[in-house]
């Protein structure tokens, strides 16, 4: 074994009892005045994974309550009173560890944690299993973006390959990401491996959104306004770019050279992609055609900051006025079909995703951190609003194989994981399996508790459990996505943790 | 610290950089990993007693030290591939590591006599390698004892206090040399006999003298017998054992430096040091390893100034010699949080932690993507800290507005509300040069810039007065509590409530709130003609809406208007104007007539 393998493996364990490679004298290639340890980091405690798999787990009842129809002329500041009421008291202040917040059980967790931590003293440190499950890399970007490949369709496995998007930095770069090789599964079916590289190329300004169009292209929206289709080529791992829509959002001009406004928003429905930004403009291109199929100019007076299919013909936008509004393709008008508000407050919204199963369940994440929650057959104003992170939520998932469970993230470098399935008792799970089925069979089985988890308003039958995934994380979490059993993240601090074990 | 890139003729552009290590790539892994564990450090409990505080310190200082070595093998890798300015950094990175375990050693863990020599003995393994790979080959040759590299193997491992592995080559030769087997059994008595402090507290030092004191004699002994005459190489061994100095200087080559020599001159001579003696063995160390021929370099010079407990000599030195300040500020802080600064004030500014922490974090925030970082360090500056914020955000470049918004949120979390007020009025200006005067509005009510939502509200009502139409109407529709920003704003929120009402043929409601925005003078006197043009399709609707009292109200407007206008030419002059006024008042005439009429008869009857 070399003194440079070995580190490797304590580092990414997180913190395994360590491995005293003691006396062996490991050979080294180095040249020799460049000393190497010979007991590397034996002494020395990883950092990285193990701080972030650090978890602490909270549950509350969500008490989320229909806000109260408020008119329009309410006197400037009565709007944080209403957010913090609507939602559950104390709910899930993970953050803070507030000896309420918490659950007994919970509270037990931490402490043991604590122990953990404290009481290893010189020698790495008795991780909890959780550590396990989470790698961590650091990759010298910022991390705006990312997202795993989709699986085909036959597939049995968990994913693997995700990639990645940078912003603000003088070189940004898409990467294709290996999470771990199956092949370094341990004994109890770990994975030690970190990610790693498989290829990546420069990119024109930041990296705003991405998404897969299907297992090859991904479709990524740059700060510049342009919308490009990057190619991967599993055979030989390299990327090129495959198409390009220069300046698909711009402010004045689109033909000087400058006046790009950034893209904000990128979804794609194969063959179909809808691009959103700061200009409040929507492009709708197809894959295969040049030039874009339809555009909407000055769709919204303010910036536009994510879009989503609600269904095939249909899209969602949210905009930095607080409104979500439906757009309706068919239609040649240039006006939303519907507009949804939060009452008043102008909270901008910053993401939004639909439930996969159930299309009129839809949730945003605002400025303020409040995750709501829509029902689009009715109302104009959220189902629930849910007091969430102390600053932006970047990002909304639904699972989209078990739709139960929610994954919020913000900029006070938190990624929250909201599961309201603890409130069926025996519900079996279908993660495992890793595949479609799943998709398939949550029709049929987790229907009625799905209404009844999202939309209920109801505090007393609703139990929803928040966990916090990363305690102690000071910068912004930008991006997540689940797929399977596996949640990939990126964060400002220039790092890409990938858990495969999501629901051990 | 600066970088001068540029044509070689007279006319060149210098880059100036503040700190130049802060754009090396594969150091930015050091950075950012680093950060979690500075917060990590501010944010541990300072009521933590003694032991467990140390315990504590001491885990910082190994996640410090090992998040050094992760770069240092990634720096590895990529010299791999490329040789280049990587190999530079990976021995500047390596000194960094050497500096600071022997810190961490002295000042951190303070180890008292006992423990000391065996955290020394630690670090100079770690440090000095080049035996693993002469290990590597002997081991790897067919018969080992007959490697040439042999014997220096074994002196290596002596040196280094490594007995069992030193015993165990020895053993490989003795069985291939049965003849002198009885001179091996003695020297392995002797080297596995040999006392070593113990971590635990099992015995005391004056134990360990005594033990060691036998321990030398019996070598002593054996060596005056001339028991290992026959073999020159063990001769020497068991002088190394006695703690010779020549014989170990002989060693010179394997040693490499002269803190191996002082290491391993104390394992044999001193093995109980304590701490405050550690500098006289140091100076001499050094000075009989030199032996005059080279000078100290800075490594020296600051390693020495450890062993003398010159902590700040060892930060200055550092400060100097290194090419990045992430060593000497972070180093700083630990030491500061292990209270060992304390009586330490500069001349200028806070104390010198800080004064470090701010250098750092300052170029941190003079690279393109790590500024994010800065802002961490800055707000575990107390003293200046804030200044040095406030004075290094409003110079970050807001290329879009998702950057902006998270500099925003910063600035907000701290409030810093000149900040705010200046990031949101960047983007609404740039909003407004874009034309786009919703996200302008929006920027400038998230700012609480009245005068700038005024000019953004003339603009829109300009723009209506251009086209007869209102553009961003999903903004103006939902403006809410924020129309009370100002008072144009409120008009234009209002103005367009009354567009709306009559759209929806709320006629009534419209005529109220159009005559309320007159008296009650929210709306400027330049645009009063325009509403008063408005009331004329309310004046000529075939049910009378505007009651006699508020006809009343609008003549009065109209006069106001016409009356206190002091540029009279204006109306005369304008063939439209006159008209439009005289279409009013007739108008205005008319309703009063029928509105007279109708009250009359509806109270009459």
């Amino acid at each position: 074994m070399s003194c440079k393998g070995d580190t490797r493996t304590q580092r990414s364990r997180g913190g395994g009892p360590a491995e005293q490679t003691g006396n062996t004298a490991a050979p080294s290639r180095l040249p020799l005045f460049l000393p190497l340890p010979t007991r590397p980091a034996t002494d020395a405690e990883p950092i990285g994974a193990g701080a972030a798999a650090r978890r602490s787990q909270a549950e509350h009842s969500a008490a989320p309550a229909r806000p109260g129809n408020r008119g329009q002329q309410a006197p400037p500041g009565s709007y944080k009173r209403r957010g913090r009421l609507s939602a559950a008291p104390g709910p899930a202040r993970t953050r803070s560890r507030r000896a309420p917040g918490l659950s007994l059980r919970a509270r037990r967790r931490a402490a043991a944690n604590q122990r953990a931590r404290r009481g290893a003293g010189g020698s790495g440190r008795g991780a909890g299993a959780a550590m396990e499950d989470v790698s961590a890399k650091f990759v010298s970007q910022k991390i705006s973006r990312t997202r795993w490949r989709p699986l085909p369709a036959a597939a049995l496995q968990p994913p693997d390959v995700f990639a990645t998007g940078s912003w603000d930095n003088e070189d940004n770069r898409i990467s294709i990401w290996s999470a771990g090789d199956l092949g370094n599964a341990g004994l109890n079916g770990e994975y030690h491996g970190e990610p790693h590289l498989l290829c990546d190329i420069q990119h024109n300004g930041d990296v705003m959104d991405m998404q897969f169009l299907d297992q090859e292209r991904i479709v990524v929206a740059s700060s510049t306004g342009t919308v490009t289709i990057f190619r991967h080529h599993q055979n030989n791992q390299t990327l090129s770019a495959d198409h390009r829509w220069a300046k698909a959002h711009y402010h004045v001009d689109q033909d000087t050279s400058c006046g790009g406004a950034a893209c904000t928003g990128v979804v794609c429905n194969n063959p179909e992609i809808v691009t959103v930004g700061e200009d409040g403009r929507i492009n709708l291109f197809r894959a295969d055609q040049k030039d874009a199929v339809r555009t909407i100019d000055n769709a919204d007076s303010s910036t536009l900051h994510a879009v989503t299919f609600l269904r095939t013909t249909e899209i969602l936008t949210v905009n930095s006025i607080g409104q979500l509004k439906i757009w309706d393709l068919r239609q040649q008008r240039n006006e939303p079909s519907q507009i949804f508000s939060l009452a008043g407050d102008r909270v901008p919204l910053h993401c939004v995703d639909r439930h996969p199963n159930q299309q009129h369940i839809v949730a945003t994440g605002g400025q303020d951190g409040m995750l709501s929650i829509w029902d689009i057959r009715q109302g104009t104003m959220p189902v629930s609003l849910l007091n969430a992170h102390e600053a932006e939520m970047w990002e909304v998932h639904f699972h989209p194989s078990d739709p139960d469970h929610l994954f919020t993230c913000s900029e006070d470098g938190s990624l929250w994981h909201w599961d309201t399935s603890t409130n069926v008792s025996e519900k079996p799970s279908f993660l495992h399996q890793g595949g479609r089925s799943t998709a398939y069979l949550s029709h049929s089985t987790m229907n009625q508790s799905v209404v009844s988890a999202w939309l209920s308003n109801d505090p007393t039958k609703d139990r929803m459990e928040i966990t916090n995934l990363i305690p102690n994380q000071t910068l912004s979490v930008n991006s997540l996505d689940v797929l399977g059993p596996c949640l990939v993240y990126g964060t400002d601090a220039e790092a890409i943790y990938v858990n495969r074990q999501l629901f051990a | 610290m600066t970088t001068g890139d540029g044509a070689p003729s007279s006319s060149r552009v210098f880059v100036v950089r503040r700190d130049q290590d802060i754009y090396i790539h594969t150091l930015r892994k050091l950075f950012n990993e680093s950060h979690g564990i500075f917060m990590g450090l501010q944010r541990s409990e300072e009521e933590l007693a003694g032991k467990s505080r140390k315990a504590q310190l001491v885990q910082v200082s190994k996640n410090y030290r090992s998040v050094i070595r992760a770069c240092m093998e990634d720096m590895h890798q990529a010299a791999a591939l490329k040789l280049g300015p990587a190999f530079l950094q990976v021995s500047i990175l390596s000194a960094m590591e050497l500096i600071w375990n022997l810190c961490e050693i002295l000042f951190v863990e303070a180890a008292t006599a006992g423990p000391l020599l065996l955290r020394l003995l630690d670090w100079v393994r770690l440090h000095v390698c080049d035996v693993d790979s002469m290990v590597r080959q002997v081991l790897s040759s067919e018969s080992p004892s007959k490697h040439k590299l042999f014997w220096n193997v074994v002196d290596v491992f002596v040196l280094q206090g490594r007995m069992d592995e030193a015993r165990h080559l020895l053993s490989k030769e003795a069985s291939a040399n049965p003849a002198s087997m009885n001179m091996y059994k003695i020297l392995d008595d002797l080297m596995k006999k040999m006392p070593v402090p113990s971590l635990g507290n099992t015995q005391t030092l004056t134990e360990l003298e005594l033990k060691w004191q036998h321990w030398h004699e019996e070598c002593q002994r054996y060596l005056q017998d001339g028991t290992f005459a026959s073999n020159p190489h063990m001769e020497s061994i068991c002088k190394i054992l006695l703690g010779d100095e020549d014989a170990i200087l002989e060693k010179k080559e394997l040693m490499t430096t002269w803190y191996h020599f002082l290491v391993t001159r104390l394992l044999y001579s001193h093995p109980t040091v304590k701490p405050m003696e550690l500098r006289f063995y140091a100076q001499s160390s050094m000075d009989l390893f030199l032996g005059g021929e080279s000078s100290p370099e800075p490594l020296d010079m600051i390693l020495m100034a450890a062993f003398e407990f010159e902590m700040h000599q060892v930060i200055k030195e550092c400060s100097i010699v290194l090419s990045n300040w992430w060593f000497v500020a972070h180093l700083t802080d630990l030491l500061d949080h292990c209270k060992l600064l304390q009586s330490h004030n500069l001349y200028f500014g806070s104390n010198m932690r800080e004064f470090l922490l701010l250098e750092y974090a300052s170029g941190l925030f003079s690279h393109h993507s790590l500024w994010q970082l800065g802002v961490d360090y800055f707000d575990h500056c107390p003293q200046f800290g804030r200044v040095y914020l406030e004075l290094h955000i409003e110079r970050v470049p807001l290329s879009t507005e998702q950057k902006a918004l998270k500099v925003l949120r910063i600035c907000e979390q701290r409030q810093m509300h000149e900040q705010v007020r200046s990031i949101c009025k960047i983007m609404a200006m740039k909003a407004l040069r874009n034309n786009r005067l919703g996200s302008a509005l929006s920027w400038s009510i998230r700012a609480k810039d009245a005068a700038f939502a005024t000019l953004i509200s003339d603009r829109f009502l300009k723009d209506y007065c251009e086209k007869g139409c209102f553009s961003d109407l999903d903004l103006i529709d939902n403006l809410g509590p924020s129309m009370l920003l100002s008072d144009r704003l409120t008009f234009l929120g209002k103005y367009r409530e009354f567009h709306r009402l009559y759209g929806e043929k709320r006629f009534a409601e419209a005529a109220r709130l159009l005559l309320t925005l007159m008296t009650a003078h929210i709306a400027p006197c330049s645009f009063w003609m325009t509403l008063l043009t408005d009331a004329l399709p309310l004046l000529e609707q075939k049910e009378v809406i505007f009651s006699a009292e508020q006809t009343y109200e609008l003549m009065r407007c109209l006069e106001d208007l016409t009356a206190g206008n002091p540029d009279k030419q204006k109306f005369q002059d304008d063939d439209v104007e006159t008209t439009k006024v005289e279409m009013l008042r007739l108008a205005l005439a008319r309703n009063l007539a029928r509105v007279i009429v109708k009250e009359g008869t509806v109270e009459g009857s």
